[in-house]
């Protein structure tokens, strides 16, 4: 097994897509993705990776790069944050559509208005009903086993869709962390060649991106969502398999301390180790507190959420970006729809958290407990509240 | 190619809506967008070519004997062969 | 004049027989635009891919679950065929350079109308002539937004009536002059920029050729005529394209490493721009002060570009 090295986060994620014999990558540098776009041109460069690396003009070439190749059947990796996922919004669903395997990580950043470049999730929130499968990554050694699996889970036959591996900006690219690398020969076993289903190739043409009128529309939007939900049977094998060969294993909804919990809290990326210490508080103080991290966000695991919170009374849930007008947070809306035909269904309250990079510390967790155990009315059940916020 | 049968469903969707029949457009006859129809006056062409050239549906094809002739299937009586005929061999009729 | 001078006689034999675009295709009777992309495909032969912009010629020819096409196509979206284009040559390359696919030689090429070129799509295709990708990259230009009801581009001729700078009693059409798209890429340093139009099928056919035997970027934009918005006769599409050049008002030419040819298409001397804009109803409005206007910036442009031609050296 591997040594572990300390790396900074996003220099190992490009180190990652390096194991992965990629054949052509195609990034916009942005803060704070850059890195991962540096680090792999550093590869490219130094010949330890033999792929095409296409220095392109924006995160919307970037994308559309990344799609042309993929139908070739290239192997190909792009990474963004912020404002670049914003460009690419507009291909996110052709991709999807046109079911090419394509692995991006995303460094996420607050979106501008005002310009920040710090971390939190509203990058990714508006790009939720793309048609990819999205993954969180909690700490570095996550980040890097995510970005291979992700190759593995796009390009397997009854799933190719793209897949993006969200890695907090900053609170998780810029930390050295000590990690782990998988064996090259493992990972050459693990993630053979791609099998494409067609390829951009004179042997045999193929028209990609037909055009499409209302007779075909409906049927094919159909396909394309049960090619999303079906995606999951293959992410849980694909990651029974590098738990055999790679020893450490993931599930689409991890849990802390929630198997007794009355009182639950769910986070997505890199607070859960913070939201973990304040539990381990909190349960010493004899309250009954749990953990849920929410590691698949598409497709959504409604089975496995439904589980979790079973028994527990009540579930925070923390959300990382806001929907301006909306009924709360993203996470919220979708754990509330997910839990609203349950008999047995915990009391849900909404907390927006850390926005455009603001500290969530140990003690803003255990006051959010505090909070809403001291609710005892359930008054502020299905509200939201942007935590700490100056009035 | 072949022909289908009614619309499919989505399980008949091919993954990512690929198209794999090269050319398949063809089983669409644009023909009957046709008002007027392009015939041909043996008599007076050269052979050049130019009517097959220019026709935007590439359905301008020459037989064995050497003349040209267009395919009704798809001919949308554009007029372009006629109009750049310079012997003038070929008139555009009205359909009817 | 002559048609027939135009062209060799017997030019079938000399163009590559098979249709790599099927009939069938949905663009309008007597499309100047859709006949250039046949062409186009018959002097890129079988070994090509094409990424397409949307527009026109990608929604007439890629019907689902049908396609005109026979030759490997693509499209993603309206402002980023160059850089699908770049990303597909990047992708083959890749593949080949590793053994996994065939090592024979597939040129990329990339189509877009006038405003997937000049207007929303310029920034990836300055990006993808920069980047020095190998690969053709065709601009369809018919001066318009077509496909979305002959909106104005910037590839729009002064005084032309479109559907968002139209005719009216205080206006006379576009107010501004056309882009010149191929200068801008003559900028770019690229190996070859030509202009073409179908309506000289073996000039532009001959340009093509030329164009895939370049082993890095090249340009060629191709002046197409669309009868439904230029509002003139189905018939007149071949007939027009030849006005537009014998005025001058889209000269035939190439700029290979730098060095400008003149194509032997145009004429000793230009036919007034008159005679080309009689037949369309887009330029019926126009006054003989405003035509004048237009006529004294086609013949200073032509002048420009003999100056160039006879000035300027190649620069390798
Ligand atoms: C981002 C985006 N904006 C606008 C459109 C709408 N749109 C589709 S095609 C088109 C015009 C195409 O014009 P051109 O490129 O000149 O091609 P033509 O149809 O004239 O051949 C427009 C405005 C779009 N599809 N995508
Ligand atoms: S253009 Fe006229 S003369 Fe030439 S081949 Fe066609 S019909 Fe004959
Ligand atoms: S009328 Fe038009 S479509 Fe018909 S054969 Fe002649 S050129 Fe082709
Ligand atoms: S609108 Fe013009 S360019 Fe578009 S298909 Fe019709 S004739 Fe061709
Ligand atoms: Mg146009």
């Amino acid at each position: 097994m591997a040594k572990r090295i300390g790396m900074e986060v996003a220099v190992a994620v490009a180190e990652a897509v390096g194991q992965c014999d990629i054949d052509m990558a195609a990034v916009y540098p942005i803060t704070p993705q850059s890195h991962i776009a540096e680090h792999l041109s550093d590869l490219v460069a130094d010949g330890k990776i033999n792929a095409e690396f296409v220095t392109v003009e924006s995160e919307h070439s970037a994308m559309s790069a990344v799609i042309g190749a993929s139908g070739t059947g290239a192997r190909v990796y792009t990474a963004t944050s912020s404002q670049g996922l914003m460009l690419m919004h507009e291909l996110l669903p052709i991709a999807s559509g046109m079911r090419l395997p394509i692995v991006m990580g995303i460094a996420n950043r607050a979106v501008s208005g005002p310009l920040n470049i710090l971390n939190d999730h509203s990058d990714i929130m508006p790009q939720r009903d793309s048609g990819w499968i999205s993954l969180f990554a909690e700490n570095g050694q996550e980040a890097i086993d995510l970005s291979i699996q992700a190759f593995k889970i796009a390009e397997h036959k009854d799933v190719q869709l793209p897949v993006c591996v969200n890695i907090d900006g900053f609170q998780l690219t810029h930390m050295v962390e000590p990690l782990e690398f998988p064996d090259q020969e493992l990972v050459n076993k693990f993630l053979p060649t791609r099998v494409p289903y067609a390829t951009l190739h004179p042997a045999k043409p193929v028209t990609m991106g037909a055009f499409s009128m209302s007779d075909y529309f409906t049927e094919i939007m159909k396909a394309k969502d049960e090619a999303l939900k079906n995606s999951k049977k293959v992410i849980l094998e694909v990651w029974d398999e590098w738990a055999k060969m790679f020893g450490r294993s993931y599930k689409p909804v991890e849990t802390y301390k929630a198997e007794d919990a009355d009182i639950l809290m769910l986070t997505m990326g890199s607070m859960g180790e913070t939201a973990e210490m304040a539990i381990d508080g909190l349960r010493a103080k004899g309250v009954k507190a749990g953990l849920i991290k929410l590691r698949l966000w598409r497709p959504f695991p409604f089975a496995e959420i439904k589980a979790v919170v079973k028994n527990a009374k009540k579930l925070i849930v923390t959300d990382r970006a806001v929907s301006f007008g909306g009924p709360g947070g993203p996470v919220f809306s979708e754990i509330k729809s997910a839990l609203y035909a349950e008999i047995q269904r915990p009391a849900i309250y909404n907390y927006i958290i850390g926005l455009g990079g603001r500290d969530v510390t140990v003690p803003d967790f255990v006051h959010m407990f505090e909070k809403v155990i001291a609710d005892k009315a359930n008054k502020a059940v299905d509200t939201y509240e942007f935590w700490g916020v100056r009035e | 190619m072949t022909k289908r049968k009614g619309l499919a469903t989505w399980q008949e969707i091919t993954t990512g809506c690929v198209v794999f029949d090269p050319g398949s457009a063809s089983e669409y006859h644009t023909g009957s967008w046709r008002a007027q129809r392009p015939v041909w006056d043996n008599q007076k062409c050269i052979k050049c070519g130019i009517c097959y050239i220019f026709c935007p549906e590439g359905c301008v094809q020459q037989s064995e004997d050497g003349f040209f002739q267009a395919n009704m299937d798809y001919c949308k009586g554009c007029g372009i062969c006629a109009h750049e005929c310079w012997p003038r061999a070929i008139a555009m009729v009205e359909e009817g | 004049m002559n048609i027939v001078e135009n062209f060799d006689l017997y030019a079938p034999r000399l163009i590559n027989k098979k249709e790599l675009l099927s009939a069938g295709h949905r663009a309008c009777q007597g499309c100047g635009e859709v006949l250039g992309v046949r062409l186009m495909c018959k002097a890129l032969g079988e070994n090509t891919v094409i990424a397409s912009a949307t527009g026109c010629m990608e929604i007439v020819t890629s019907m689902f679950p049908t396609t005109a096409w026979e030759v490997p196509w693509i499209h993603v979206a309206f402002e980023n065929a160059a850089a699908v284009a770049s990303g597909v040559e990047a992708g083959l390359k890749g593949l080949r350079k590793k053994g996994k696919i065939d090592d024979r030689y597939i040129k990329v090429v990339g189509m877009a109308g006038d405003g997937g070129t000049m207007d929303i799509g310029m920034q990836a295709l300055s990006g993808a002539m920069e980047r020095g990708h190998d690969m053709l990259f065709v601009c369809f230009d018919n001066e318009a937004y077509m496909n979305t009801g002959i909106q104005r581009s910037s590839g729009t001729p002064m005084g032309a009536s479109t559907t968002t700078a139209p005719a009216g009693k205080v206006s006379s059409g576009q107010k501004t002059w056309k882009k010149n798209m191929a200068e801008i890429i003559v900028a770019h340093g690229v190996p070859y920029v030509a202009t073409a139009c179908p309506s000289y099928p073996l000039d532009f056919i001959r340009k093509v050729e030329k164009a895939k035997s370049i082993k890095g970027p090249s340009y060629i934009h191709c002046f197409t005529v669309c009868p439904t918005g230029w509002r003139c006769g189905s018939h007149l599409a071949i007939a027009m394209g030849r006005l537009a050049v014998e005025s001058g008002v889209f000269p035939l030419y190439e700029v290979e490493n730098g060095k400008y040819k003149v194509s032997s298409e145009m004429p000793k001397k230009l036919k007034p721009v008159k005679d080309y804009f009689k037949a369309q109803g887009r330029f019926r409005h126009l006054g003989e002060a405003e035509i004048q206007k237009i006529q004294k910036k086609v013949e200073n442009e032509y002048q420009k570009i003999l100056d160039k031609a006879k000035y300027l050296k190649a620069w390798d």
